[in-house]
């Protein structure tokens, strides 16, 4: 499953997913990681049987940790499939079956946004994250 | 053999006609040969559904009580002409909202119409003897229009260049996002259901010749604007009935980066009367040829990278140079497929019948570029001539002297031949002052990427520059990379006042 993790550099420039790593013996897959000076957000793929340990560690280390439950959703009475999401998405999420519809595996996305943005027909978003 | 307008007519009146869409036909020549297909197919429907920006609806309102001769328009906030006697109007599709930008405009205003929503009219009048009101407001549906006719002076076009972006930033266009380093390859079009690429002789289609405009019986008016079919690239005009349409077939787009845009639905059935038109019918998609074209080349004429074909650009991904690069397209294939079935389904059922224009399509025709009596500034016009410059090899300190005694703030750096190889700028040394680490050397603290732009480059493409990479001035160099100027914006100020403006 997939967390998205905030945490404050503030507190000088700790490792914090290494430190996960290192502490918990959890694998862990960085997806995007989006750092500057004051903060860092990752978003990180985990085994689901290590859920549990990897949020409360990460707690102790002061950072916000959200499970995203849902990823990209596809709004299909707006969707013509047109496909312009298709070749700019690098995580090649979207394809075209054999019909020309445009499907989704939505497994891989990891949130970057940019088809949200691009979409001429504004059918992609985020779903509810909790 | 050959078959008349006529018997195919009186078939499709009986309900006995034969038809096929454009993507069946070619295994029916295929598998029967050219005699037997003509022998056997009456009707060939095509169909497209993609982005066309040059579409708009004429619009009458009918009279209002006390009568306004409406001289400006708005619907929704989106102006429309209203340069046509009182109560007439064309809203344009990539018109843009005065109040929600990109987010709203024309396309959206006609969607919404078909949609059955209600739709807010805005005008002004100077008032006239015949016609006292000033202004007016009012909530409209599209059934209290006396006329809604959409009428799109460009839609069909029979193929279009690809795109690729050569730079090293993403290019926002109306083909789409466009990544960096040629990351990714776009394309419009649907190939071989593509109404002209199944008639490119224009033959059977023209002035007066019924189609599908989205989800409505509409016309072939004729020729399309910047129609090019000598060249490959034929256009239609095109008309239709907004109270029949279907937002299933007309659909609102933003483009990011570009704008507003209308994805209209077209499709045209192609009677079969001859040999020729079963050839022309049987077109695939491994026939028909476009060029890769680079939008990172801000010029009319951008050069192409590859020829594709769309059997090529719909399979998903190109090869270069061993390099796979992922394709994919604008319009929908899957919608342009619905549009010939659907049309198929109007023919068989004698909804709609066909006919031969009224008045041919010249197919030898090709559009020309604009011809521009005033050339446009360019950077030779207004840069600054001094070359003040100076040598890698070469102190801050006198960097720092020759920006004071210049009065200028950036200072091109070049090597010993003379090449340009860094910029300076007052910012810079003012931080190896305070920061004196990094050496003393010019060559220690220069930028060494440097955005430049040369003497016969339009200023609007310098002024973008400026922009995209948020620096305020650019050396102009030659051939050789050799500075012989700066472009500051200082000196566009030159460009405020002057001739170009007025
Ligand atoms: S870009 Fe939008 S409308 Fe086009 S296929 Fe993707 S989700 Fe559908
Ligand atoms: S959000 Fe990014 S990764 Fe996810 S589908 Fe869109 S473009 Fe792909």
């Amino acid at each position: 499953m997939k967390l998205l993790v905030t945490y404050s550099r503030r507190e000088g420039k700790k490792p914090i997913i290494a430190q996960i790593v290192r502490d918990t013996g959890v694998l862990v897959n960085v997806e995007r990681a989006l750092i500057d000076s004051s903060e860092g957000e990752a978003l990180i793929d985990i085994p689901d049987d290590s859920c549990r340990i990897v949020r409360d560690k990460l707690a102790d280390l002061g950072a916000t940790v959200r499970l995203l439950e849902e990823e990209i959703s596809l709004d299909e009475s707006e969707c013509v499939d047109c496909g312009a999401c298709i070749s700019i998405c690098l995580q090649e999420v979207f394809t075209f079956d054999t019909e020309s519809k445009l499907r989704m595996d939505a497994e891989k996305c990891v949130l970057c946004g940019r088809c949200i943005e691009i979409c001429p027909h504004k059918a992609l978003s985020r779903k509810s994250e909790t | 053999m050959k078959k008349t307008i006529h018997q195919v007519q009186e078939r499709i009146r009986d309900g006995n006609a034969r038809v096929v869409t454009a993507e069946q036909m070619p295994d029916i020549v295929a598998e029967l040969g050219e005699e037997e297909a003509l022998a056997e197919v009456d009707v060939v429907t095509t169909g497209t559904f993609g982005a066309m920006c040059s579409s708009g609806s004429f619009f009458n309102f009918g009279h209002a009580d006390p009568p306004i001769r409406m001289e400006r328009v708005w619907l929704n906030d989106v102006e429309a002409y209203a340069g046509l006697a009182a109560v007439d109007a064309y809203i344009g599709a990539t018109q843009q909202s005065t109040t929600r930008e990109d987010q709203y405009g024309g396309a959206h205003v006609i969607e919404d119409f078909i949609a059955g929503k209600s739709v807010e009219l805005r005008a002004m009048s100077r008032g006239t003897d015949c016609y006292p009101r000033r202004t007016i407001t009012t909530e409209l549906l599209l059934e209290n229009l006396n006329q809604a006719i959409m009428c799109n002076p460009r839609n069909g076009y029979q193929r279009y260049n690809a795109a690729c972006n050569s730079t090293d930033r993403a290019l926002y266009t109306y083909m789409g996002m466009l990544l960096p380093s040629c990351g990714n390859v776009t394309y419009s079009g649907s190939g071989l259901l593509n109404p002209i690429s199944n008639d490119p002789g224009l033959r059977r289609i023209g002035s007066g010749v019924p189609c599908f405009l989205g989800g409505a019986p509409g016309m072939v008016v004729g020729e399309g604007t910047q129609a090019s079919p000598g060249s490959g690239f034929g256009t239609l005009m095109v008309t239709g009935d907004m109270k029949q349409m279907d937002t299933e077939y007309i659909r609102a787009a933003t483009m990011k980066g570009y704008g507003v845009t209308l994805y209209v639905g077209l499709g045209i059935p192609i009677p079969v009367l001859d040999i020729e038109t079963v050839r022309s019918t049987a077109v695939r998609d491994e026939d028909i040829w476009v060029d890769v074209i680079d939008y990172g080349i801000p010029a009319r004429n951008r050069p192409s990278k590859m020829k594709v074909n769309y059997a090529m650009l719909k399979s998903g991904h190109l090869e270069v140079n061993g390099e796979e690069i992922r394709t994919s397209s604008l319009s929908s294939v899957r919608r342009a497929r619905r549009i010939a079935s659907e049309l198929k389904g109007w023919i068989e059922s004698g909804k709609m019948n066909v006919c031969l224009p009224t008045r041919p399509i010249d197919a030898t025709k090709k559009a020309g570029p604009m011809i521009e009596t005033v050339q446009g500034p360019r950077v030779l016009e207004i840069m600054d001539h001094r070359v003040i410059s100076i040598s890698e090899e070469e102190p801050i300190r006198d960097a720092a002297r020759k920006l004071l005694k210049g009065e200028i703030n950036h200072l091109p750096v070049i090597n010993s031949e003379g090449v340009l190889v860094g910029i300076v700028t007052t910012y810079d040394i003012s931080k190896a002052v305070v920061n004196p680490g990094k050496g003393t050397l010019v060559r220690d603290i220069m930028r060494r990427k440097v955005i430049t732009t040369t003497a016969d480059e339009a200023v609007d493409i310098a002024v973008q520059k400026l922009e995209k990479h948020n620096i305020s001035a650019l050396p102009v160099v030659d051939r050789d990379f050799k500075v012989i100027g700066m472009l500051t914006a200082m000196d566009l100020g030159k460009l405020f006042g002057g001739r170009w403006l007025k």
